[in-house]
């Protein structure tokens, strides 16, 4: 190596001209790979929502997903339906100040600090939407775990409150154990169980594995040796199902909002 | 250019005689993170392997004009830029995959298996060579990854890529899987076990006590 690699100015070019080429090849590949990561997310998301509709067959999804699914937005607070938003973006309205309430700790049942103003809510259509006849409201719910964030949709009957399917999308917690929220065994026990008691208030109740009875309406067994994913899966579950969550908007289903569409 | 020996040195030594994982004990961290399932495994060894590969190869490219002082910090750069565009094309090409190593790929910029060959190999040698280093230690990282989320996933879930092997008895079958080895310390008392079994078969590895 020759001795003058450490003088100063041979050290501030290779670093700078080192810095542009790399910074170059970054910001090339971000840019050029954006709309395929962006087209991803789009299908990976409605995907999930197909899934938990039992809708999902053959590989079509975009096709599948026009046909059966309508995409509507909700005033959690009001529970009516609003106009989509400008530059609307679920994950990053819920946590802008401007777009979303913070709660409080008493409030924050599923410890996700705060909560966005408006989400989106998913109408599916057995037989295609133009046929108004709806089987299904697809709600994105998500909660704290034992590690991370947990994300889900929860399908639920016209009637606003029979279980239809549930199903994990994203979560960060240990695979094999709390991981098997994901587990289409286990969340298969949701279906047919009643999120909303007689009154309205939430209902469900994750017990400890092996002692939910078969014939409660509101009991589930939690996941073994994952006893903080349980709970987080039953804390995501008080929270949507609660005031601050979609029961203003549930109780308007209750009451036939969506019979007019 | 090296002769076909050498070659063969560099590209095969690192998988059992000069382990980067069992003799230079580096890259635990992420050994430990991803190798609850074998296709996570996988995709994460062959990240690993294409960011040695080429960040080994550009650093002997310029390791002639790289000056000495700042050496750590252009490795470093040339590193994290490979990092974030394989994390960007796995985004962008295997989605579902990029989503479960979240961020694992990531942390390839803080795998010391890289920074290491980078200083100590490619500082030294030519580029092809380099290039034949990084993938000959990415397939040394690769065998102790892909044995230990072998026996994590068959004993701790009964399945191997994500393929049933033994019934679980929760789905009716007969296994009891072993929650331990679900756990990042089970790959601790995995990888020291193969460190032993390497060193009692290879007793030249055994440090002087």
């Amino acid at each position: 190596m020759s001795s003058n690699n450490d003088s100063i100015s041979k050290t501030l070019i290779v670093v700078i001209s080192l810095c542009l080429v790399c910074a170059v090849i970054v910001s090339t590949a971000a840019v050029q790979l954006r709309p395929q990561q962006t087209a991803n997310k789009l299908l990976d998301s409605q995907k999930n929502v197909l899934a938990v509709t039992g809708l999902l067959s053959g590989s079509d999804v975009q096709q599948l997903y026009n046909k059966h699914i309508e995409e509507r937005f909700v005033d959690l607070d009001t529970g009516s339906f609003v106009e989509k938003p400008a530059n609307y973006d679920y994950r990053k309205f819920m946590k802008d100040p401007a777009q979303s309430v913070r709660l409080s700790g008493d409030e924050d049942l599923a410890s996700i600090k705060s909560r966005a103003n408006i989400a989106p809510v998913y109408l599916a259509y057995n037989n295609g939407v133009e046929s108004g006849e709806l089987s299904a409201i697809v709600l994105p719910i998500h909660g704290y775990g034992l590690w991370s964030t947990m994300h889900a949709f929860l399908a639920l009957g016209a009637d606003g409150t029979t279980i239809q399917g549930l199903n994990y999308y994203e979560q960060g917690e240990t695979a094999g154990l709390g991981g098997e929220v994901q587990n289409p065994k286990w969340v298969a026990q949701f279906e047919g169980k009643k999120l909303l008691d007689q009154s309205g208030a939430p209902a469900i109740k994750v017990v400890k594995p092996g002692n939910a009875s078969a014939d409660s309406a509101f009991e589930v067994d939690g996941l073994s040796g994952a006893t903080l994913t349980s709970n987080g899966v039953q804390h995501t579950f008080d929270f949507w199902a609660g005031a601050k969550g979609f029961a203003p908007f549930l109780a308007k289903v209750r009451d036939g909002a969506l019979n007019n569409g | 250019m090296a002769n076909a020996k050498e070659i063969k040195t560099v590209l095969f030594g690192p998988v059992f005689a000069n382990n980067p994982i069992a003799l230079q004990v580096l890259g635990i961290c992420s050994a430990l993170a991803v190798t609850t399932k074998m296709d996570k495994a996988l995709v994460m060894c062959i990240a690993l392997t294409l960011v040695t590969a080429f960040s080994n190869f550009f650093i002997s490219l310029i390791r002639n004009h790289i000056p000495s002082s700042v050496r750590i910090i252009v490795q470093m750069t040339i590193i994290a830029s490979l990092v974030i565009v394989v994390d960007q094309l796995l985004k962008a090409f295997a989605y579902d995959v990029a989503k479960e190593l979240s961020v694992f790929v990531g942390l390839i910029i803080t795998n010391c298996i890289v920074m290491g060959r980078a200083e100590a190999f490619a500082m030294k040698s030519a580029p092809g060579i380099s290039f034949l280093d990084g993938i000959g230690n990415g397939l040394g990282y690769s065998a102790v990854l892909m044995t230990v989320a072998f026996i994590r996933e068959l004993g701790g879930s009964g399945t191997l890529f994500g393929v049933e092997v033994m019934p679980l008895v929760k789905d009716g079958g007969w296994y009891q899987p072993m929650g331990l080895l679900l756990m990042p310390p089970s790959a601790f008392i995995i990888i020291a076990g193969l460190i032993w079994l390497l060193r009692t078969y290879r007793t030249e590895q055994v440090e002087k006590a």
